[in-house]
């Protein structure tokens, strides 16, 4: 019994976390966005600072008709957001913030393959929402999306293999046990070349390039409307904590920091975490969009031989250790 | 690999909660890849190949071969099935059915598919026969016993496929490099003035035999070094 009601605690911390941290994030977004933008829109709700504008928001897209399109096929088009949203989900439970056997949703003995795979199934919801519609915006939408997963998955892919190279297992609590501080200089181009790659699965500008707005409205989304529209925006940032959490844990040593060593360490997780999530939002508001062919020629001329070129440094560093 | 051969193994008649499992994920594994396979609607096809794929990496699990699951859902649902849509989009993807999407050859497909699944199972039942994997035991198909298995037993395969792989993706650059220096021939020769696509930026100087008309007749390596 005491493990069933144990698995069942977990879950719900878990699926508190997914519900509460992304919020968290786009909220971060609001307030970032509009201070260095000089935004004043969503400076008012509520009061200080406008603090409400996210419940605001949330408000309105509960209260949205949900559309189906007459054209579109309807129930790949009603399950799309949920395959975009529930990969992520999954992937919350096997990152570790502390070194105990508490901090980890469920320990993954493949951890790095675990995250990478339900991350990959995460983009078929765009993929199913792009086609789903009869709308070209949405198709052009979903083929961007394609291509630029096909492109980025495997430097991401390569720079997390590094890492697992040096650490010699698979297990994201085995990595973090394995970690050495001299590990960030030693793994840091594979850390940019992951964090890049990430930003590029996700979406997120400067590789907004399948949800570009001006110039296929708004890609695979284009049609959705109401709460699952939401969904798809939730997902985005659920995928940021992903991301920023699994850099943490991947090259920034996760729980390790100066000090504090003992029953601390989930701060340092979350504030890297916090941190690696500012910049992403900072990217947003500062980097002009990559076009179509320049985010295909970064990907393939320039991340590729980057996380290749890492791949033979850890295994040279590795070989000169030993 | 050590696979606990239990004399007294308990038998199929008082099945285990995680038997049980694996039939009916397999069950609905192979429903799901009927239905990939007579379904009308193209994109509906590869979704459910999804489900099939996605079925066996569970059946995988239950196994306990965790990093062949990972693997398998990270390749063939992650990778395999989002290039078979791009593809899909990119030529052909109507909404609703195709009435043009049966092939005259099922029958024919049919006989083979029963028969490689015949040879399958016969060669796995015959190798493991009353084998039983110890499920409450060390997991036995974890990345560790996976890696060291695969790297102490079998690293020639291993390596004999990546060089199939290798050779694979030399074809694969070499067919689409030599199609598209095609493809600029001959529109050279149609139209010799323009460039083809906006890649030929440059076409009109490094190549300036090109626009004549013996092209054709030049050996693939040499307009490879003219490039």
């Amino acid at each position: 019994m005491n493990d069933v009601l144990d698995v069942a605690l977990r879950l719900v911390i878990v699926f508190a976390v997914f519900m509460v941290v992304p919020l968290l994030v786009g909220q971060a977004e609001h307030k970032v966005m509009a201070h260095m933008q000089g935004r004043l829109g969503p400076m008012y709700a509520g009061g200080f600072h406008g603090w409400a504008q996210l419940v605001a928001d949330g408000v309105k897209f509960a209260q949205k008709e949900d559309v189906v399109p007459a054209d579109a096929d309807r129930r790949i088009f009603q399950l799309a957001p949920a395959v975009a949203l529930l990969p992520y989900l999954l992937v919350i439970v096997a990152i570790p913030i502390g070194p105990s056997e508490g901090a980890v949703g469920q320990v993954v003995d493949a951890g790095i393959f675990f995250v990478l795979a339900v991350m990959g199934v995460g983009v078929l919801g765009s993929l199913m929402a792009g086609w789903a519609s009869a709308n070209k915006f949405s198709l052009l939408g979903g083929l961007r999306t394609a291509a630029q997963l096909l492109a980025y998955e495997l430097p991401m892919l390569l720079a997390a293999a590094s890492v697992a190279m040096a650490a010699g297992t698979v297990s994201l609590p085995g990595i973090l046990n394995a970690f050495e501080w001299w590990w960030l200089p030693w793994q840091i181009v594979g850390a940019l070349v992951f964090f890049v790659a990430g930003l590029a699965e996700l979406q997120r500008p400067p590789f907004d390039m399948p949800v570009a707005d001006s110039e296929i409205i708004f890609g695979a989304y284009t049609e959705y409307t109401g709460l699952r529209f939401a969904l798809f925006l939730l997902a985005e940032y659920a995928g940021i904590v992903v991301l920023c959490g699994l850099t943490t844990v991947l090259f920034l040593g996760g729980w390790h920091g100066p000090l504090g060593a003992d029953g601390l360490g989930w701060v340092w997780t979350l504030l890297k975490t916090g941190i690696l999530a500012f910049v992403v939002i900072w990217l947003r508001v500062t980097y002009p969009r990559l076009r179509e062919d320049q985010l295909q020629k970064l990907a393939w001329t320039t991340l590729i031989p980057l996380a290749l070129a890492q791949i033979a440094l850890t295994g040279i560093v590795k070989v000169a250790i030993n | 690999m050590t696979l606990a051969a239990t004399a007294g193994h308990p038998g199929f008649l008082s099945p285990t909660g995680v038997e049980i499992a694996f039939v009916l994920v397999g069950l609905a594994t192979f429903g799901a890849a009927l239905v990939t396979v007579t379904t009308k609607q193209l994109v509906h096809a590869a979704l459910w190949l999804v489900v099939a794929l996605g079925g066996i990496a569970v059946e995988y699990l239950l196994l306990t071969a965790e990093f062949i699951a990972w693997v398998q859902v990270l390749i063939y649902v992650g990778s395999i099935v989002v290039l078979l849509l791009f593809g899909l989009m990119l030529t052909r993807a109507p909404i609703g059915r195709s009435p043009d999407a049966d092939s005259g050859n099922r029958w024919i497909a049919l006989g083979v598919s029963v028969a490689a699944a015949a040879t399958l199972v016969w060669v796995v039942v015959d190798a493991f026969r009353t084998t039983w994997i110890d499920l409450d035991g060390p997991a036995q198909g974890s990345t560790k016993a996976s890696g060291e298995f695969l790297f102490r037993n079998w690293v020639l395969p291993f390596e004999a496929l990546s060089v199939l792989l290798l050779a694979a993706l030399v074809g694969a650059i070499v067919l689409s490099r030599k199609d598209r220096q095609d493809r600029q021939n001959r529109d050279g020769r149609q139209n010799g003035t323009s460039t083809t696509n906006g890649r030929g930026s440059g076409y009109g100087t490094s190549k300036p035999a090109g626009r004549g008309t013996g092209t054709q007749d030049r050996p693939a390596a040499h307009r490879e070094d003219k490039s």
